[in-house]
């Protein structure tokens, strides 16, 4: 049940994300920026663990989970480190995906060629 | 001259020459590839889980790297675009579109050269998603920040 609800919920998402590219006439980058804010939103009414807990990698691979995760690192550490952990915790939980987008995405333009 | 052609009538009348979108179309095939995408994900958080007695928590990072492996291969053989041409939105949302942005960017300008070329552009599209995402979070992260202090949570 949970490789059902992880399918439907982030196929669901992804479809909104068509809706605002061919209806609202958004491109790629757009949608994208709007939906890592939609995440962080979200997550400040603390709504998106619901949604975690109910979809699983439904919710936590498409990129509004990015969004959840940079405020949700920022108010772990805000807790322990008051004020300034807001900023210390920013990219606690996000930091693995960073990096391996850059290692990866750098690797791979050393040793392939562009393609088109 | 036809009214259709008066300034105030623009946006209407350019509507109307906008190529029509298979609108059901392109958001079936989003759900099945965005879909599908999140189930590889799925498997890969139980497969951690399992094999390396991991928390879901725990689990998430290697299965958010993984997934930003086969993106950034994928891209660099070229299938991932061509799966992003149909999917649209499909490929674009999930975590693996943030990693085909950026392997993408750093192909596209790697003629440019190593250090300017790669490393200068690689987050020419990506950016955006970080620019947004630690502004929206530092924002919201104040307001609940002062709200916790003054209910005293």
């Amino acid at each position: 049940m949970d490789f059902f609800w992880a399918f439907v919920i982030g196929g669901l998402i992804c479809v909104v994300g068509q809706l605002l590219l061919d209806v609202a006439k958004m491109d790629a980058g757009h949608v994208m920026s709007t939906f890592v804010v939609a995440g962080c939103v979200l997550d400040g009414f603390d709504l998106y663990d619901n949604l975690i807990s109910f979809a699983g990698a439904g919710a936590t691979v498409p990129i509004t989970s990015f969004g959840h995760s940079l405020l949700h690192g920022a108010m772990e550490q805000a807790d322990k480190h008051g004020f300034w952990g807001i900023a210390l915790g920013m990219f606690q939980l996000t930091s693995a995906g960073i990096a391996a987008a850059i290692l990866f995405g750098f690797l791979v333009a050393v040793f392939f060629k562009p393609k088109g | 001259m036809d009214s259709k052609f008066k300034k105030e009538n623009y946006n209407k009348t350019a509507k109307s020459y906008y190529p029509k979108v298979p609108l059901f179309r392109n958001c079936l095939k989003a759900f099945l590839v965005g879909g599908f995408i999140c189930l590889i994900g799925e498997l890969l958080t139980k497969f951690y889980m399992q094999v390396f007695d991991m928390s879901q928590q725990e689990a998430g990072t290697p299965t958010v790297t993984t997934l930003i492996l086969l993106s950034a291969l994928l891209t660099g053989i070229g299938v991932y675009d061509r799966i992003a041409q149909f999917a649209g939105a499909g490929t674009a949302v999930p975590v693996t579109g943030f990693a085909n942005s950026i392997t993408s960017a750093a192909l596209e300008f790697k003629s440019e050269g190593y250090v300017l070329g790669i490393g200068g552009n690689m987050f020419k599209l990506a950016g955006s998603v970080i620019v947004f995402g630690v502004t929206s979070a530092y924002i919201v992260g104040i307001i609940r920040y002062v709200f916790n202090q003054l209910v005293g949570g």
